[in-house]
Formats: structure tokens, C-alpha cells, sequence
């Protein structure tokens, strides 16, 4: 899933300083799973702000609502939500970065009599797993050309510091990374499963260099599926 | 001749080589580079020039590999997969090329968190042993990576790092045997303090034979203090320095730990010579280099060897 995190209390209200009708959306899919953007999370800033406002004597209106899915038309399409968007001078979003641009475009588009400002309210962090009760990690880079095949389920392109086709550098210690005594060294996952596989010997020839147009260096990326279009 | 360095031709004649190490100013303070190399000249063979060593921004290793030739010394100049994509690389090895710089060293570079610049994007759009295999094809295939033929001459004489102190240590002659198969032709290992385990390491290098498809040069570092002993062993990863040998350090007592440390890594020098496999010393004597020279005369290397 895509991990969020919330951005500081202050960040978010130098984002809203003058504005006087503030709606937050929530975004009912990944950011609810990791708990930064979901229906309790809109609550906690909801309340957070209306105490702000309410102790520096401002008479601002804190509205919340919630979309299933902030990337998804077909989940954004509702009357209910569309109308407090109307009524509100700034829309903080709690969706990912995906979801604060797809909102920005949504509502801009159905909403034509004045231009709707939606800012984010998370910090975008990775795409990864929830590993225990409040640890998530990152798991994949979308470098848009998977290699676990060959490196026994551990991405070495998201999980190496350095990215390395051909690790473990030699700064792998004790099974941790030079950069920090709480990150697992990629490498030595690799090779610790490859040899519980017995496929040791796969990762021994050298790996040749990436091609990363398939990742964001090749520019923005976009898939058109003709077999889905009507 | 790969590149007809004095390095090549001194490991091709069976030589013991020395090589030192030079890191260039945090700016463009050229008397540092000058006086380094002077402490330097006719004590190794060949000099190491570091690239943005531990990622703190230095003067470029090409400019200063440069300087080092004008000063009639040999450069070995470092580069890492850190900070430039293979344009830039292939673009920068023509430069040093033309310049004169026909030795280099292939790395990965220290993660830029190490560094005073810690905010920065990294590269490694490729590694350092797809490096190797890169410099390769420029010199024997005179060509590009994506196949385009080189104008001019290309030759490089090529290096690699190999940390036999890393983990897991089952697997670090595989690595040392993917750099030999991308087409190495020399190596300078970490520096080596855990004598037990480098020679483990050196039997499993000559059981593979890998020692007969590159030069393999063991790296030192002579210990100054008993503080920078254990803040090696702590801090460096991939260092193990084992305790007797601090506790040398120790033991030499008040005024003479310096000196004793020159005179472990001279025995250590010794030591090493007599490993099969070994064909020089990698001295890595850093902010010491006035040194150098009373090290490598201990250490019974000089006069150093001529090519011719």
C-alpha cells in the first residue's frame, strides 16, 4: 500500500492561515489502512484546528467529510462531498500525493464557478508494508521492472541503500547497512534466502546494467490498456 | 600493455608494489595537493585519489590526479558510482583519459549520509562492478555502453575495492570473483588490521585462483592513537581491529604510540609480503602521508623499483 505519514500540526495551519471555511477530506483506502488519512485521522486534525482557532478567538469553520478513493472518479462523484467542497475556501486533503492531485483536477473540474485550492495534508512517505502494530517499511520503488525472480522475493533497487545490482557493498555489517544500525543490509537478506533456496549460484554471473526508462527516470509514466478501453 | 602505467608495468615485471593515498582540499588549495604529493614521491608507485571521500566535498579527483602528474608522481584516481550516471562517467573517463590518468579505481562510493551534504540525491544508475565491466568495454572493445566507437585512444589500467572484513564473509570471494569476471585488473582491500581472517580469506582467493587473474594489493593504515583505534573498530564499518593490537598501542605508553603504530604496520607490511597471492600494499596513511616514507623504509621497500 501507499504509506502516509501526517505533516506537523504547524505546517498544516501556515497552509490554512487565512482561510476562513476549511474542509478536510479523508481518503478511505490506503491511508486509512496506515492510519494517517482515514476517517479517525480527519477527526483528530478536525478537532486539532477548531482548538487552534477557538483559542486565538478566530471564528473559522472546520467542516470533514471522507472519499472511499481519492484517484477514482466513480468514488469522488458524490453530491454530499462535491457541495462541502463548494462551500469552503480551502480543501485540505488527507489522500496521498495521488490523491491530492486527483482531488485538485476532480473538483476543478466539476465545480466551474470558482477555482477549489486543495493541499496536502500527508507527507507521501513510500509504497510499503505494515510490518507490527505501528511499523511500516518500504518494500518497492516502482522502478517498473521487477527483478525479485532473481533476488529471492528482497528488492535490492528499494531495499539497497545504494541500489546495487551486484551487492552486498562492503560496507554490510553484522547483516545491517554503513547507513544505519537499524536497516537491514539488502544483500545479505539476498543471500541468506537465495541459499536457503539453493540458488546461490544465481546471483554469482554480474548483473548487467539497469534499464531505468521503465522507472521515473524514462519521465512521467502512464499505461493505456487498449484490451480495457471501450 | 592495458595502459602501460608504471603500476601496470611494475606488477607485470613481479615487483612488491606500494601504493599511497591523497586526499584532495575542500577547495582549491592547490599547496595541499603539492606538499602531499612531495611527501609521496619516490616512497609508492602510484597514488590513490580519492572521490568526495565519505561523501564531504573535495577538489575533483581528475583535477587533482592532474596536479599529481605535473608534480611527476603516478595517480590512481578514484571514482564512484555515487554521484554520476554513466554519462557522466564515460564523459569524465575520456577527460582523465586525455589528461594523462591511466589508473583508476572502480567503487560504489560511501552513502551520501555520511557526509556535510547529507540532503543530497544519489545516483547509482550503475554499480561499481558494471563499472568495471564499463571501463572494460571503452578500453578493449573502444566503445561506449551503448555501442558507439570511442575517437582516440582509451586506456585504463583497472582497479576495485574488496572488503574482506565485510559481511556475510562466506560471500565476499564471490564478490571479489564478480569484479575478476567484469574484468578487474587490480584490487586494494580495506584496510587489513584481523590478520587471522584476512589470510582465511587470501586461502579461499588462491583456492578459486583468483589471485592469478588480478593483482591483489592489501591495504593498511597505520594507527596513530588508541583513540582512532577504537573509534575505527566502532564506527567503520567493515574495520575489525582486534583488541591485542589496541592493546599494543596502549602498551607503548605516553609519547611513543605513534611510533609504535608505524612499526605494527611495518611488520604488518612484512607479514602480508609473504601471503601467496599479495602482490603490494595499498598504504593508506591519511593526514599522515609525512610519514610514509619512514614507514616504507622500515618496511625494507625502498628504493622503489623503476619500470624501465
Amino acid at each position: 500500500m501507499i504509506v502516509g505519514e501526517r505533516k506537523p500540526f504547524s505546517e498544516i495551519m501556515s497552509m490554512v492561515e487565512g482561510f476562513s471555511k476549511i474542509l478536510i477530506v479523508g481518503c478511505g483506502s490506503c491511508v486509512t489502512i496506515c492510519m494517517a488519512g482515514g476517517e479517525e485521522e480527519v477527526k483528530i486534525l478536525g478537532s486539532q484546528l477548531r482548538l487552534a482557532f477557538q483559542k486565538n478567538k478566530k471564528d473559522i469553520e472546520v467542516e470533514e467529510a471522507m472519499a472511499l478513493r481519492q484517484c477514482d472518479d466513480e468514488y469522488m462523484n458524490d453530491p454530499v462531498l462535491i457541495d462541502k467542497v463548494e462551500k469552503a475556501d480551502i480543501v485540505i486533503s488527507m489522500a496521498c500525493g495521488v490523491g491530492v492531485q486527483y482531488s485538485t483536477a476532480f473538483f476543478n473540474r466539476i465545480i466551474t464557478k470558482k477555482p477549489i485550492k486543495v493541499v496536502p495534508g500527508l507527507n507521501t512517505t513510500f509504497m510499503g508494508a505494515n510490518l507490527d502494530v505501528g511499523i511500516w517499511e518500504e518494500r518497492c520503488v516502482g522502478c517498473g521492472d521487477c527483478v525479485l525472480e532473481k533476488t529471492g522475493g528482497i528488492c535490492p533497487i528499494t531495499r539497497c541503500a545504494k541500489s546495487l545490482l551486484n551487492g552486498p557493498c562492503g560496507g554490510s555489517s553484522n547483516g545491517k547497512c554503513e547507513i544505519s544500525k537499524d536497516t537491514d543490509c539488502a544483500w545479505h537478506l539476498i543471500i541468506e534466502r537465495l541459499e536457503a533456496l539453493g540458488e546461490l549460484d544465481r546471483i554469482k554471473p554480474v548483473e548487467m546494467y539497469k534499464d531505468w526508462r521503465p522507472s521515473h527516470s524514462g519521465g512521467p509514466r502512464k499505461i493505456i490498456r487498449e484490451d480495457m478501453r471501450i | 600493455m592495458k595502459s602501460g602505467s608504471n603500476l601496470e608495468r611494475l606488477l607485470e615485471k613481479g615487483e612488491f608494489v606500494v601504493t599511497g593515498e591523497l586526499g584532495p582540499p575542500k577547495g582549491t588549495d592547490v599547496g595541499v595537493v603539492r606538499e602531499k604529493a612531495s611527501m609521496l614521491k619516490d616512497n609508492v608507485d602510484a597514488v590513490n585519489i580519492t572521490d568526495n571521500q565519505t561523501a564531504i566535498v573535495r577538489m575533483s579527483s581528475i583535477a587533482a590526479a592532474r596536479i599529481l602528474i605535473d608534480e611527476g608522481l603516478e595517480p590512481n584516481m578514484q571514482m564512484v558510482a555515487r554521484d554520476r550516471n554513466r554519462i557522466a562517467m564515460m564523459s569524465d573517463l575520456f577527460g582523465a583519459n586525455a589528461l594523462g590518468i591511466r589508473n583508476m579505481l572502480c567503487l560504489s562510493g560511501d552513502h551520501q549520509s555520511f557526509g556535510n551534504h547529507p540532503e543530497a540525491k544519489n545516483v547509482f544508475d550503475i554499480d561499481s562492478i558494471q563499472m568495471i565491466y564499463m571501463v572494460k568495454t571503452m578500453r578493449d572493445e573502444h566503445k561506449v555502453i551503448c555501442g558507439d566507437e570511442i575517437e582516440g585512444d582509451f586506456k585504463m589500467f583497472i582497479g576495485a575495492a574488496c572488503n574482506p572484513f565485510a559481511d556475510p564473509f562466506r560471500y565476499r570471494v564471490h564478490r571479489l570473483a564478480k569484479k575478476v569476471e567484469a574484468g578487474v585488473d587490480f584490487i586494494q582491500t580495506q584496510c587489513i588490521y584481523d590478520m587471522k581472517r584476512f589470510k582465511e580469506f587470501m586461502k579461499q582467493v588462491v583456492d578459486m585462483g583468483l589471485h592469478e587473474r588480478c593483482k591483489i594489493l592489501a591495504g593498511v593504515t597505520p594507527l596513530k592513537s588508541v583513540g582512532m583505534a577504537r573509534y575505527m573498530a566502532a564506527n567503520v564499518s567493515g574495520i575489525i581491529i582486534p583488541e591485542e593490537m589496541i592493546e599494543r598501542l596502549k602498551g607503548a605508553g605516553k609519547g611513543n604510540v605513534a611510533s609504535e603504530g608505524m612499526k605494527i604496520v611495518s611488520e604488518q607490511i612484512q607479514e602480508l609480503s609473504e601471503i601467496e597471492g599479495i602482490a603490494g600494499v595499498h598504504l593508506m596513511a591519511i593526514e599522515w602521508e609525512h610519514r610514509v616514507h619512514e614507514i616504507v623504509e622500515m618496511a625494507g621497500l625502498l628504493p622503489r623499483p623503476k619500470a624501465e
